[in-house]
């Protein structure tokens, strides 16, 4: 069965296997036709025409202005709402217990504190981050939430306030108002009675005083304007967000420059209210997360 | 370069001349699929068709009883022998309870599977294939249940020659109508591996089982009957790799279902070869009875040597030793041997079978190797334990009276099914107060922390140093679990940071 020079009816039959040749020939090499299966070779064709109905049944082609949308009317946004209505429908178990569980006791249920943790976490990294950090750490101007400083309050219902109403947010009536006033800006005080009383409140809380400045200016003009909010030794005051001043803790800094320009300034940050923004349980939730990142009083 | 192409050459109109290296190309009205040779398997009695029908009771058994069988746990974990807990994520195995960290456990069965085929490779060629494959075991159900509906190899040869008539049609329709209350039967036990068995039988009777139930339910009764009542040898020959993988594997000395053709050859009518005998001259056992070839379940002929398709079932042994004991020869014309043996005889030297090699010592050492270190780890295994992520931001936070407080998120493990309390503590920096948020209970200082039965808790630890001077820069500190009742603590190490 060998294959003779000019033979164009050769088979090409194989003489070791016995079996036909497909005619392909490699540098002398000839290729076996072993052809797949019968069922193979329809799954294939199957393939193909299952590919064209999913052209069909499926949004698929570009068009002018848009693009074909398919026999089943599917759209990518449907299928995202509806996933999240059955994620509602999912937590609504834990959500509704978190909703009816009063906020102190909360942390009393191990499964409900980790889901209100865990909701919170969520809702912070969305709402919160941005201002206050990742992991609540702040920055200049947006108060450190681990830490256990608290201009308004850190207790459960404090920081439920605070995030519900917000801070200087007068579009909320209820909302946290307390205004460190421009004394420099305003005329209230001079220059030199700025940097003296900046100077005095360093020592408030241990640290040096600048030199060059009065030490004795710096205590009057201190009692005169600052103590009614800060207190007589500048232990703050929560009802009215006064920072107390004798703690570690400096949400503008510690150095003379950064308190005498927050005397000459002044300081009103706002916060936005959250009521009507998020519903009471994410609200809940959010103030049980803040609550544990370390800082939260009785 | 020269042209590689001939196909494009050859159907040139008006060309003649080829070169000798271009054969001419096939048939152009060739198929493009190699057709399928029907298989009719003839019924066929003997030894390997006993362990057979054993094998597969055994095997049939097990799978379709196991999800039944019960196994007491207490009242916290489910009375399931085997269950795979997939919402709960927890894999149970009689008195083994995997969780999912412990896959490992998972990586070594697998290698010891893997180390077991081998080993029965090198002994015995594809006795996997043959008698413990899902898909050899329920093919041969299924052949049986077609020779039962319709008749032995010939009958079924004889219908399908004859056609369709309404008596074949009710004998098809029967047996496609058992073949697929089987396949459905195989997908329903398949499920019960994965809910309690009872509790879900009810559900499936009552058609309040979850949706997934039906579905695997669906697909499993689909590939059955496809696979075992119609893809069959096909699955062997063009779908399973490890076919291919056991020709790269075996050796000279593995025993294979051989055809002994120094015994056999030259093939012939039984009477030539009494005649021959008779005047002395050489005449083969075979008498080429085809009987190896009508019991294949895949259809080769085992006379021409060890091939890919075949499964070595041994069912040609069986039926070539019914001819012999027939015909009044010596049993054993198709047997477990190696074509290195026959190739002994016919030069008249001496036989060897090696089990004993050293392919085989090494598979078998493997094996008790990799079995002893999985029951070793699984006895000594650690029922509790701690893992800890130091918070990344804030890395410390200053505490107004200018301590130093770090943050860490704790997640305690509690394997064994009873509730436990662990007292949790931290070492390694003098003056660090540690205090776990939404933990009630203390001992000592130190919180303690109570994780349900077959749970684990997260939770958040703060850990403080409280004067400022000595804070600078980052301390190793370790974390230590100590079980309240008593029994072996668990540490974690890890970093306090500071400015």
């Amino acid at each position: 069965m060998t294959t003779s020079p000019g033979d164009n009816h050769d088979h090409g039959v194989d003489p070791v296997t016995g079996t036909t040749t497909t005619g392909h020939v490699w540098d002398g090499i000839r290729e076996l036709n072993t052809p797949l299966p019968r069922w193979w070779l329809w799954t294939f064709y199957v393939t193909v025409v299952w590919s064209v109905a999913y052209w069909i049944v499926y949004p698929a082609w570009p068009l002018a202005t848009g693009y074909t949308g398919g026999l089943f009317g599917w759209r990518s946004r449907e299928a995202v709402v509806s996933d999240l209505d059955a994620l509602k429908v999912q937590r609504a178990g834990f959500g509704g217990k978190l909703a009816a569980t009063p906020l102190e006791e909360v942390a009393k249920d191990e499964q409900l504190f980790a889901f209100a943790r865990a909701q919170g976490k969520a809702a912070f990294g969305d709402n919160c981050a941005p201002c206050h950090g990742a992991g609540g750490g702040g920055a200049k101007g947006f108060p450190n939430l681990n830490d256990d400083d608290w201009l308004w309050g850190g207790k459960l219902e404090d920081i439920q306030t605070t995030i519900r109403h917000g801070i200087r947010w007068t579009a909320d009536d209820k909302t946290r108002i307390g205004n460190m006033p421009a004394f420099g800006r305003d005329g209230v005080l001079k220059r030199a009675e700025v940097n003296a009383v900046a100077s005095y409140v360093r020592t408030l809380s241990g640290l040096s005083p600048t030199t060059g400045v009065d030490p004795a200016l710096g205590a009057k003009v201190y009692g005169d304007n600052c103590a009614a909010c800060h207190g007589d030794k500048g232990e703050g005051k929560l009802e009215l967000g006064a920072p107390n001043l004798s703690d570690q803790v400096w949400l503008y800094g510690s150095d003379a420059a950064s308190i005498a320009d927050g005397v000459w300034n002044g300081r009103g940050q706002a916060m936005p209210a959250w009521a009507g923004r998020l519903d009471e349980t994410t609200i809940k939730a959010l103030s049980v997360y803040v609550h544990s990142l370390g800082g939260g009083t009785k | 370069m020269r042209d590689t192409s001939p196909s494009r050459e050859a159907f040139r109109p008006g060309r003649t001349h080829m070169t000798d290296l271009q054969p001419a190309i096939a048939e152009a009205d060739e198929p493009l699929y190699a057709a399928r040779r029907r298989i009719f398997q003839q019924s066929v009695t003997g030894r390997f068709r006993t362990l057979k029908w054993a094998v597969l009771a055994v095997t049939l058994g097990v799978y379709y009883a196991l999800p039944f069988v019960r196994w007491d746990r207490g009242p916290h974990a489910p009375g399931q022998a085997v269950l795979i807990d997939f919402p709960n994520r927890r894999f149970y195995f009689f008195f083994v309870e995997i969780w999912p960290q412990e896959v490992y456990y998972l990586t070594g069965l697998l290698i010891l599977a893997a180390l077991i085929l081998f080993l029965m490779n090198a002994v015995a060629g594809r006795a996997w294939c043959g008698y413990l494959c899902p898909q050899t075991v329920w093919t041969d159900l299924f052949y049986a249940v077609e020779r039962f509906f319709e008749g032995d190899r010939r009958e079924q040869m004889r219908r399908a020659k004859q056609g369709l008539t309404f008596r074949t049609f009710v004998e098809k329709a029967m047996k496609h109508w058992v073949w697929l209350l089987i396949a459905w039967w195989t997908g329903g036990a398949w499920v019960l591996y994965f809910a309690d068995a009872p509790t879900l039988v009810k559900e499936l009777a009552s058609g309040t089982a979850p949706f997934a139930a039906y579905l695997w339910i669906g697909i499993l009764t689909a590939t059955t009957y496809l696979l075992a009542g119609h893809m069959r040898e096909q699955v062997c020959t063009y779908m399973c790799p490890w076919p291919r993988i056991q020709a790269a594997l075996t050796d000279e000395y593995a025993l294979n279902v051989t055809y002994r053709y120094d015994r056999g050859e030259p093939r012939g009518s039984l009477k030539k070869a009494i005649a021959a005998r008779a005047a002395g001259e050489k005449a083969g056992d075979c008498v080429d009875c085809s009987q190896c070839v009508v019991v294949c379940p895949t259809g080769v002929d085992i006379r021409q040597g060890l091939q890919i398709d075949c499964i070595q079932c041994g069912l040609c042994i069986d039926a070539c030793d019914g001819v012999m004991v027939k015909i009044g020869r010596p049993t054993g014309l198709i047997a477990y041997d190696t074509d290195l043996n026959v190739q002994a005889r016919e030069q008249g030297l001496p036989e060897s079978y090696r089990i004993v090699r050293p392919r085989t010592v090494l598979y078998a050492a493997l094996i008790l190797v990799v079995g002893a270190v999985m029951l070793w780890s699984l006895a000594t295994r650690d029922m509790s334990g701690l893992s800890v992520i130091h918070d990344r931001n804030p890395v410390f936070v200053r505490l107004s009276d200018g301590g130093i407080r770090n943050a860490y998120t704790v997640r305690v493990l509690n394997k064994t099914l009873e509730p436990r309390r662990f007292v949790l503590s931290v070492s390694g920096r003098d003056g660090l107060a540690v205090e776990a948020v939404g933990v009630a209970g203390s001992r000592d200082g130190q919180p303690l922390v109570e994780v349900g039965p077959d749970q684990t808790r997260e939770i958040r630890v703060l850990v403080t140093a409280h004067e400022p001077p000595k804070v600078q820069g980052t301390s190793p500190i370790v974390f230590t679990l100590v079980p309240a009742d008593g029994g072996r603590a668990a540490n974690a190490n890890d970093y306090f940071r500071g400015p």
